[in-house]
């Protein structure tokens, strides 16, 4: 009888589909869980785009004034006050490019670093995998910087027809790499701070400051040329630097470009990438106890 | 077949600030202790303080458990604070439990609260999708039904308008018929029966009682209507401060769960339900003493209610009162603009005032009955409401046979009458 128990326990054990613990296994992310969720991956890019599209008359415009706006406010003080050097590619350019791409990696990072925060009304009512949030503000930034690539393209061509000094090559065909790697570093940095600004709050304060310096620590509105050789190697830390550099490298024909700095910034997106994928793991479980 | 197993679940909450909030607090708090000095935003007192905290803890939830059968409808009763909230968290992973395991068979899907993620932009169209995806729908799923979902919702017309033109009686009803159509083999469901106006709710209690009933599915709910738990459900799980008290069925648990709310406590303001700034309490007796439990026989029920309270303003109030049977169900009401009082009415001005309530009862069968009353406003708004705070024990109503005329055989009111042969 008591044999017969335990049989049927255990069969019904194995049945079992879904376990709640107190703690989960730090390894088990549940991977599988998000790609039973992707529907509601892309509803969520689906919604980001279209209410900006209806909020505002000028929502669309402004996709497109934000960079150009930015890049005039660049040419203007360092390009014709400060003259900072562009390696004699156009100026408007080579501030253009470096901006297209620089803000991928910086709203990719704010944005995700504000998932718990701007989120907790839905995680406090239903559950799914968390890492969908911040997932997909990665994917609807992609959308976004569809629309300044676009914008970028027209003034390119523009230049090339116009004989200007601008060297494309093959470099180019890299690009889904650099876009990987810098929504990689922006997604692991996003969700280690979301994590750690549950229990931190002026954290968040700390990111938008920060990554207007990270600007700077980046060559963005620089070439790494005009850095004096013997202390290259300070940006070169930054993994944003070789990934934009390489950029530049691939569409203007200028830049510093070394296949070592560029694995260095692969490995530490993967750093980045891991660290936070176990840290927001940690939080999401209890997060809601603290807000 | 045991669709979720629950074993010694407990919740464990710190009380108070978690932690100081900010970096910066922390940090200096490092430096302090480093530094050897006291802590700079700690509480006077220092280490005697910071003893105690580490006994500030309250466990919403102690070692609970409880299997639900597959196909069942499982309640779960209990006061305010009583970890209901807390267990439906737990099992819909909102939080994690701080020991225990819970296992289940399928995917669990709860309403804690409908409308969740609706975005005020998208259109009823968009936000059924992604409604329905955050709830754990795949697209086909939400395809496959969304001809059925609109047609529940009644707002056909209005589907392709962004819901924030919606009325919120349209906004709720488009979010509890995307929530109704959730497929989980385990749905949660928490006083979702509160929305909408009587014939919604009408449907959606139908909704769910075919959710449970025909569709075979799993379905913890959570209520404090006690009639739709003793309608929907199989069996009730009865919690007190964060701990089982009882496995039954509805009828014995309902009786049980409803006679604990008034013997445990005695003060009044326990069962304030809604309260405006305008108002406070002063004093409240029931036929004159402030007993809230009061014993009558059948032919003699006189219920005297004197409340007392300050206005902060001049306000034009009317007093109601409801009679609920032991499950909760409406047994009767008294508005007096019902009665033969005309200046039902009182337009009083800033400052205190008593007013005194005598209301006579018909001959009400044996059993429990429990009394609302408040101050409204007409019946358009509610200044204060006591919600069941008063308990009335009729006995006698027996026949010359000595029969006992009750509650659930004879109903709640006895006619008087005659009957003769002509």
């Amino acid at each position: 009888m008591n044999d017969k128990n335990a049989v049927l326990e255990k069969e019904q054990d194995s049945k079992w589909t879904l376990e709640i613990l107190p703690k989960d296994k730090w390894w088990d992310l549940r991977i599988h869980e998000i790609w039973e969720y992707k529907d509601l991956l892309f509803l969520f890019v689906r919604r980001d785009f279209v209410s900006v599209y209806k909020q505002t008359l000028l929502g669309p415009i402004w996709f497109f004034l934000q960079p150009l706006m930015t890049t005039l406010i660049f040419t203007v003080i360092f390009g014709n006050l400060v003259k900072v050097s562009t390696d004699g590619t156009p100026r408007v350019l080579f501030y253009l490019l470096g901006i297209t791409f620089w803000s991928y990696f910086s709203e990719c990072l704010v944005k995700t670093s504000q998932t718990f925060k701007s989120n907790s009304h839905i995680f406090g009512k239903v559950y799914f995998p968390r890492l969908i949030v911040p997932l997909s503000l990665i994917l609807s930034n992609l959308i976004k910087f569809g629309v300044h690539f676009i914008l970028f393209l027209g003034f390119y061509f523009y230049f090339i027809f116009t004989d200007a000094p601008v060297h494309p090559n093959f470099a180019i065909l890299l690009l889904p790499l650099f876009l990987l790697m810098m929504a990689g570093i922006g997604l692991g940095f996003g969700i280690i701070i979301t994590s750690l600004t549950t229990r931190y709050r002026d954290l968040q304060f700390l990111v938008m400051f920060g990554v207007q310096l990270l600007m700077y620590a980046t060559p963005v509105v620089y070439p790494l040329s005009i850095v004096p050789v013997e202390s290259r190697w300070m940006l070169l830390l930054n993994p944003m630097t070789s990934i934009i550099e390489t950029v530049k490298y691939a569409f203007l024909g200028q830049g510093i470009v070394d296949p070592l700095h560029l694995a260095y910034s692969f490995v530490a997106m993967v750093g980045f990438l891991m660290l936070g994928l176990l840290i927001f793991h940690k939080v999401e479980k209890n997060f809601y106890d603290t807000i | 077949m045991i669709a979720i197993k629950v074993t010694d679940i407990s919740k464990k909450y710190r009380l108070g600030v978690f932690s100081s909030q900010t970096l910066s607090q922390d940090i200096s708090r490092w430096l302090a202790t480093l530094k050897g000095k006291e802590d700079p935003l700690g509480k006077l007192g220092g280490s005697e303080s910071r003893k105690k905290d580490k006994n500030e803890y309250v466990w919403a939830l102690k070692d609970i458990n409880f299997d639900v059968n597959e196909g069942e409808v499982f309640g779960i009763i209990g006061k305010n604070g009583a970890g209901k909230s807390t267990l439906l968290k737990i099992l819909s992973r909102i939080t994690g439990p701080t020991t225990g395991v819970i296992k289940a068979r399928g995917r669990i899907a709860s309403l804690l609260e409908v409308g969740t993620g609706f975005h005020p932009e998208l259109t009823g169209r968009e936000n059924t999708f992604l409604n329905g995806a955050i709830l754990g729908m795949k697209k086909s799923e939400i395809h496959s039904k969304f001809e059925e979902i609109v047609e529940f919702s009644g707002v056909e017309k209005y589907i392709d308008t962004p819901v924030k033109r919606y009325s919120s009686g349209m906004y709720v009803r488009l979010a509890f018929a995307v929530a109704a159509h959730l497929e989980p083999e385990i749905l949660i469901i928490d006083e979702v029966l509160a929305v909408g106006d009587a014939e919604f709710q009408e449907k959606a209690f139908g909704k769910m009682k075919a959710v449970s009933s025909g569709e075979g599915r799993t379905v913890l709910f959570v209520s404090h209507n006690m009639g739709a738990v003793e309608k929907l459900c199989n069996r009730v799980l009865f919690l007190e401060d964060g701990r089982k008290v009882r496995i039954d069925q509805p009828g014995l648990i309902i009786e049980q769960y409803l006679s604990s709310k008034n013997t445990q406590k005695v003060d009044i303001s326990d069962y304030i339900k809604v309260k405006s700034e305008y108002v406070d309490v002063n004093k409240v007796e029931i036929n004159g003493a402030s007993n809230l439990k009061l014993h009558f026989e059948a032919d003699d029920i006189n219920l005297e209610i004197a409340l007392s309270f300050t206005l902060k303003k001049q306000l034009n109030i009317t007093f109601f009162m409801r009679v609920f049977d032991h499950l909760g169900v409406l047994v009767g009401s008294f508005f007096p603009e019902r009665g033969e009082n005309l200046n039902y009415t009182f337009d009083l001005a800033k400052g205190e005032h008593t007013i005194v309530n005598r209301l006579k009862f018909p001959n009400l069968s044996t059993g429990k009955y429990f009394v609302s009353f408040g101050l409204s406003r007409g019946t358009i708004e509610n200044y204060l409401f006591f919600d069941k705070a008063v308990q009335l024990d009729i006995t006698g109503n027996t026949t010359s046979s000595g029969r006992v005329f009750n509650q659930t055989s004879d109903g709640y009111f006895l006619l008087e009458g005659k009957a003769e042969r002509v």
